[in-house]
């Protein structure tokens, strides 16, 4: 029982780390039609900035610095070529992201180098908070939970009682009526997209120590955030919020079961052995745990195509 | 194309059939052979990719899954008939591949092309995850870390190919590559060849005329399976092994860059790409550590500024090549190619600089670089490649304005042209 609120509790931080990604890339998606590939680069631009920043001043200054400079860069990259490639339509503007997150990664190559780097855990959070039958709870994560928390309950201050978020989301569904009432649409648009851009950059400060950092890391999580976004359905706030708990849940909890479905069809007497695919069915849930985000995506878009809460469908 | 001319296609045909026959006699080093393969592999691949992307607007992260899971069948269908389980010659295992590709396609394509556009392509890339991350679940299947390998001379003998020299192998992979792209045209002019281009450009319309743009998507999709699984089994019967990475995410990079480099919009265009593409990644990854990074440049710039790809600038040129009006475009244009040479020479200089100092195993900061060497750390490499990046950009600004004049010129005569 201990073991398993250990797990909920990791799959509970890494979900609210996949929330912080996925809800900049819904905003993003639902408001300009962008999806953004290299969302996940300015994830993992975050942690290299953080790092570099932790070497010369430590970890503090670049909880605000890091996000900050990933931000001005995405408002740039929207500003100077996504504005340019949208004449070109959708198709191009995925193409364009997709190049941006290869060109990325391969700029972290040239300057960081292939190998990860040693971004660390602040020393004044190393240290295991409390105790819940004998396994430690480390503060680090229990300080990421708040700053995702104290994240969202911000973003959502913004986006339900600003002025400035009444506007964005009137220009979510409304774009023209919000422009010829006198509003910048584009630079609106500008904001978001540094805005959500930043949020990944914060989540790469926070995760990139207490997982790993280096080049391949954008490309690990990248396709995850886009499973969270289509299973919670596309532009749905809360649906990606309940997607990414979810499969940061079952993510991290998969690890932890030791049977498989050839073990479990055998409880009631159906022998998998040797029935097609057997080798897939005879391995244990957690060896399968990468890629069970995957199935669950398939599930749902067999069952239910737009997603848990999306509302529109395409 | 001079249209009403019936005969031309046919004579196209037949001419690339006698170069393709030439070829290797032409260039019979290993080294050639080796490309030649390389190059008609990758224009199947690629040709299957533009089945999706160029004709149903339908944008794939994941078209490796069906070259990759056609190339793992065919290499265990041929270690079936090495055991002489299968009695199938060894230049008809695309045929098996290829069911492979299309049988996989149909139960993918079932989910993924119920939606279209943005969805696809990110459900695309969600199955391509979930085939990666198989392979390193179901070792038997694909074989771990080692993949699966075989031995091509074995089975019956098909046309006296013994499999045996890289010759026979070329013949073989020219053979499939003309059969496959001479299919893969005739379907595009087919009804469902038509009806896939009107689901691109507007599927509402589609539905209103009485087709499923979803079947017409669907059907496209599983047929673009089967090419990919036939050039899946030529990289198996080239190689003789494959590995987990033929369904990884890179493989499907390749196959979108080459498409899209070469132009979505004509038949040919994926040809062209898969040329470029495959020349560009061999000759560049013999210099430089850093050419993933050029070719991604390559790639955005192409996005940016050429959307239609190399053949649609072409495209652009023939009228003008038709009216004699070059000679008015090429002054621009020189002036423009000579300063991104200086923009680029700057950006190499930088970027390979900055690569050296980052690579681990570099012990000292000396470097070669087309034969001058230098001291990576050292003011003078920064001063000049950032000097050369500053001048070029500033540069190439004004030159493009010149070519931008030069173009309305011409078309102000083509138009006069048209009018008289």
């Amino acid at each position: 029982m201990e073991g398993w609120i250990f797990f909920l509790f990791n799959g509970i931080v890494y979900g609210l780390l996949l929330f912080m990604m996925s809800s900049g890339l819904t905003l993003i998606f639902s408001m300009m039609g962008v999806l953004n590939f290299a969302h996940a680069s300015f994830y993992m631009l975050g942690a290299y900035f953080a790092y570099q920043i932790s070497t010369i001043t430590g970890f503090w200054p670049g909880l605000i610095v890091a996000p900050v400079l990933v931000g001005c860069i995405g408002a740039l990259v929207e500003r100077y070529f996504l504005r340019t490639v949208h004449r070109h339509g959708h198709v191009a503007e995925l193409l364009f992201t997709f190049g941006l997150a290869m060109l990325i990664e391969e700029a972290v190559v040239l300057i960081w180098g292939r190998n990860p780097v040693p971004y660390t855990v602040p020393p004044d959070l190393d240290f295991a908070l409390f105790q819940i039958g004998g396994m430690s709870y480390s503060a680090y994560k229990i300080f990421m939970m708040a700053v995702s928390i104290t994240m969202f309950v911000f973003l959502y201050g913004v986006i339900a009682r600003t002025r400035i978020g009444q506007i964005i989301q009137a220009a979510l569904t409304h774009p023209e009526t919000v422009g010829t009432l006198g509003h910048n649409v584009p630079r609106i648009f500008m904001l978001v997209f540094g805005a959500g851009t930043g949020l990944a950059g914060l989540a790469g400060v926070i995760g990139g120590n207490a997982f790993v950092t280096e080049p391949g890391m954008a490309r690990a999580l990248g396709t995850i955030v886009f499973v969270v976004i289509i299973v919670g359905g596309l532009g749905s706030l809360t649906g990606a919020f309940i997607a990414s708990l979810l499969i940061g849940v079952i993510q991290t909890t998969a690890v932890a079961i030791d049977v498989s479905l050839t073990d479990i069809f055998a409880t009631v007497g159906l022998d998998l052995r040797n029935v097609p695919l057997h080798e897939l069915w005879s391995k244990r849930i957690s060896d399968v745990a990468p890629i069970l985000p995957y199935l669950f995506m398939v599930l749902i878009l067999v069952l239910r195509p737009r997603g848990l809460l999306g509302t529109r469908d395409s | 194309m001079i249209p009403g001319n019936r005969f031309l296609p046919l004579m196209l045909v037949a001419a690339t059939i006698v170069i393709l026959a030439l070829l290797p006699h032409l260039f019979n080093s290993r080294y050639a052979l080796t490309l030649l393969n390389q190059l008609g592999i990758g224009i199947v691949f690629a040709l299957s990719y533009n089945m999706l992307l160029g004709q149903s607007g339908l944008l794939s992260f994941g078209h490796a899954v069906y070259f990759g899971l056609g190339g793992f069948t065919a290499l265990h269908a041929l270690n079936a008939i090495t055991d002489g389980d299968l009695p199938l010659p060894v230049p008809l295992l695309p045929i098996v591949g290829g069911l492979m590709g299309l049988a996989v396609g149909i139960i993918l394509g079932w989910v993924s092309t119920r939606r279209s556009g943005t969805i696809f392509a990110m459900i695309s890339l969600g199955f391509a995850e979930l085939v990666a991350a198989s392979s390193n679940i179901m070792r038997g299947y694909f074989g771990g870390e080692e993949g699966i390998s075989g031995d091509r001379m074995s089975g019956p003998v098909l046309f006296n190919l013994s499999m045996g020299p890289q010759r026979d192998v070329y013949y073989v992979i020219a053979a499939w590559m003309v059969i496959s792209a001479l299919l893969m045209y005739l379907i595009t002019q087919t009804p469902l060849g038509r009806m896939a281009n009107a689901v691109r450009d507007n599927p509402l319309r589609v539905a209103f005329v009485g087709y499923n743009p979803q079947t017409v998507r669907f059907l496209m999709f599983a047929i673009s399976g089967f090419f990919a699984g036939i050039a899946g089994s030529l990289f198996a019967i080239n190689f003789e092994i494959i590995t987990a990475q033929a369904v990884g995410i890179e493989y499907s990079a390749n196959v979108l860059m080459m498409a899209y480099i070469g132009g979505t919009g004509y038949f040919l265009g994926p040809v062209l790409g898969a040329i470029i593409y495959t020349a560009l990644s061999i000759v560049l990854s013999a210099y430089t550590e850093a050419w993933m990074f050029y070719l991604g440049v390559f790639f955005i710039i192409v996005v940016l500024y050429a959307p239609n790809g190399v053949s649609g600038v072409l495209a652009v040129h023939e009228p003008v090549l038709r009216a004699r009006l070059m000679h008015r475009l090429l002054p621009a244009y020189g002036l423009a190619l000579v300063t991104a040479a200086t923009l680029l020479a700057g950006a190499v200089v930088v970027i390979e600089s900055s690569y050296h100092l980052s690579q681990p195993g570099a012990l000292t900061a000396t470097m070669n670089l087309a034969g001058i060497e230098f001291d990576a750390d050292g003011w003078r490499p920064w001063a000049f490649g950032l000097g050369a990046l500053a001048l070029g950009a500033l540069l190439l600004r004004e030159t493009i304005h010149r070519v931008g004049h030069a173009w309305a010129d011409v078309r102000h005569h083509l138009t006069g042209d048209a009018a008289t």
